[in-house]
């Protein structure tokens, strides 16, 4: 029988407590800034075209949006695989999955053409629309996120702590096929249209999120001093951690190996993956060496894995690589000119046969950006208010992924 | 004294079901009768359009100029974010080279792909198979421009002058060819295909795809015409011949 855990708030009202919620606030006020520049001016004073259409903010927003379903993967192992050492940090991620969509889906709101009108998603539904499914979709999961962690706080409510993570679960993996599933219903593009996305968005959701949970742990215990987690649970992060970037890695090779193989799929395949300068250079460099590679020798290596650094430089690594990933999978798969004429050379005014060019701006980085800020300003003031970070957590023993 | 309340009481419901009666037929009926037309519409009319790709000349652009002319659309010489809704193309075979020019814009596909994903069913299709955006709504999420197979979507990058009242333009929307709805509504023709005409080359032949007798039919049923992109299923109502 494990003593019950304790809760405390975050350790507020401190300068570098404010210093901290201030960084993310600005990042969030310029992204609002960036926004009221696109839409005052028009979205030419941004790198995107008619082409190129969703940029730089859609790579933050996809990147924040699968992360958030991935972030509850501490949550889940605790409540739905039943692994008790994991269960003290379900608060902490429960409600950075919160704040992590939160963020996502404001980048993704304030670069509408017309963030005025989002209210009309509300009164105006095409049942046939991925996007549109999406909008009720992440609004469960904000309320199913909410249940779970009342579930997980209130003592009375023991009795349903399990049956929440178990619907938060499943409903994060129906989640995160219907964001990967925007891109892979595109049917007339051939860098998108594959039923593997779905899946793949799962993968690669489950190591991101994972991986900014442990950022958001380490950086909490740094600035705390306690002991959370214990190295051995550390040690089982790391494991866990390395397994799901494998996995990742699988489903991606799983995309563009199958690409290769399909002749409508060839050519664009050929361009991502070896001829497309930036875009090659993001998939292997970016993600499979530095996001893939590299995190999975330091997580693996029984030597390194104890050691403080490995963990949270594999999980930046893992970071920098999936924003790489993204990037190069959206843009670039925008940057691939449609194939209309399939086999024919095409030319015209509009650039038809061309590879796009796409440079983002800074309003764009700003925007993107914003959705660090408001996650971050999500998540302290979440910790202030709420009793979210354990004592303790993790046994001494460190078997077990 | 309660048979008098009795018959005044029925008096009553009669009345008042008579006044309901009289009240709403004329709405339902109409409403029926509407509903009618509006099928009987979906069965008569297709509006198509029919390029002859042989009798087009590579160097007019008669069709881009008078769509740009009827619609406003102002350039400002960034070509990657400016508004090109129908652009000519030339095709060219690698193996053969073989070449071939002729506009492209939105095909109005009977199933089409901006149609299914637009969120607010901002993007819509009218019972006469002319693709539209309806700038009410819209709210600039651009994924209809990332769905269509024909590139054939623009979005409103900036602000917008010499707005025509017919044809009214949103920034921060999506927009593509509307077929010239507001003439087609009136009996006449689209503008690009009434200035092809007016060149004398008539590579662009504007009709009803569901009328057997009308010019577009005849000339489709007798020398065929090829849709673009005919794998995706989306039957466009723009249909070439010669390519």
């Amino acid at each position: 029988m494990h003593a019950p855990v304790e809760y405390h708030f975050f350790t507020g009202y401190s300068l570098r407590s404010w210093l901290v919620l201030g960084g993310f606030g600005l990042l969030a006020a310029l992204a609002g800034l960036a926004a009221m520049y696109m839409e005052s001016e028009g979205h030419w004073v941004t790198g995107m075209t008619n082409h190129v259409v969703w940029g730089l903010p859609h790579v933050f927003a996809f990147f924040f949006i699968i992360s958030a379903s991935g972030a509850l993967n501490v949550a889940s192992i605790g409540s739905v695989f039943g692994r008790e050492d994991y269960q003290p940090l379900g608060r902490l991620s429960a409600v950075l999955a919160f704040a992590l969509l939160a963020g996502g889906l404001s980048v993704l709101v304030f670069d509408l053409g017309r963030a005025d009108r989002l209210i009309i998603t509300m009164e105006y539904i095409n049942p046939t629309s991925i996007f549109a499914w999406n909008v009720f979709i992440y609004q469960i999961f904000f309320g199913l996120v909410i249940i779970y962690l009342w579930m997980m706080m209130d003592p009375r409510m023991a009795a349903f702590y399990r049956p929440a993570g178990t619907a938060a679960f499943l409903w994060r993996l129906f989640m995160t096929t219907g964001t990967g599933s925007v891109l892979g219903f595109l049917v007339s593009r051939a860098a998108f249209r594959s039923a593997v996305m779905a899946p793949e968005f799962i993968a690669l959701s489950l190591s991101f999120g994972t991986a900014i949970f442990a950022l958001v742990l380490l950086a909490l215990q740094r600035f705390e001093g306690r002991p959370v987690p214990t190295p051995a649970l550390r040690a089982r992060l790391s494991r866990l951690l390395g397994l799901l970037v494998a996995i990742s890695l699988y489903f991606v090779a799983v995309q563009h190996g199958t690409g290769l193989y399909q002749a409508e799929r060839r050519d664009v395949e050929h361009f991502l993956l070896f001829q497309g300068g930036l875009y090659s250079v993001l998939i292997w460099g970016g993600f499979v060496v530095l996001g893939s590679v590299l995190p999975m020798m330091l997580l693996f290596d029984p030597l390194r894995a104890g050691q403080h650094g490995a963990l949270p430089i594999a999980s930046a690594l893992i970071v920098f690589g999936g924003l790489c990933l993204i990037y190069a999978t959206v843009i670039g798969g925008e940057a691939f000119p449609i194939e209309i004429f399939p086999g024919m050379h095409v030319t015209s005014s509009a650039f038809d046969g061309a590879v796009h060019p796409y440079a983002p701006s800074l309003p764009e980085l700003a925007l993107g950006l914003g959705a660090v800020g408001v996650a971050g300003v999500v998540l302290l003031m979440a910790m202030w208010v709420l009793p979210l970070l354990p004592d303790t957590a993790g046994s001494d023993s460190p078997a077990g992924p | 004294m309660t048979e008098t309340v009795e018959a005044s009481r029925r008096r009553f419901l009669a009345g008042a079901a008579a006044f309901t009666v009289v009240t709403l037929a004329p709405g339902v009926t109409l409403r029926v009768a509407a509903q009618e037309t509006t099928q009987a519409g979906m069965r008569a009319v297709r509006w198509g359009i029919l390029i002859d790709a042989g009798a087009c000349s590579p160097d007019c652009t008669a069709c881009v100029d008078a769509c740009a002319t009827e619609f406003g659309l102002a350039r400002h010489g960034r070509p990657q974010s400016d508004p090109q809704w129908i652009r000519k193309v030339t095709v060219s075979d690698p193996n053969t080279g073989n070449s071939k020019s002729f506009p492209m814009m939105c095909q109005h596909c009977e199933h089409p792909p901006c149609v299914d994903v637009c969120p607010t069913g901002a993007s819509f299709k009218r019972a006469d198979g002319i693709v539209l955006v309806d700038r009410h709504i819209c709210i600039g999420c651009r994924y209809c421009i990332m769905a269509c197979p024909y590139e054939a979507r623009n979005f409103v990058h900036e602000d917008i002058v010499d707005q025509k009242p017919y044809a009214p333009r949103g920034k921060g929307t999506a927009e593509a060819c509307t077929m010239c709805v507001h003439r087609v509504d009136e009996g006449r023709t689209p503008a690009c295909v009434e200035a092809c005409a007016s060149t004398g080359h008539k590579a662009m032949l504007f009709g009803d795809l569901n009328d057997p007798d009308s010019e577009i039919s005849k000339r489709v049923a007798t020398f065929g015409a090829t849709r673009i992109r005919a794998d995706l299923r989306t039957n466009p109502g723009v249909r070439y011949q010669g390519i």
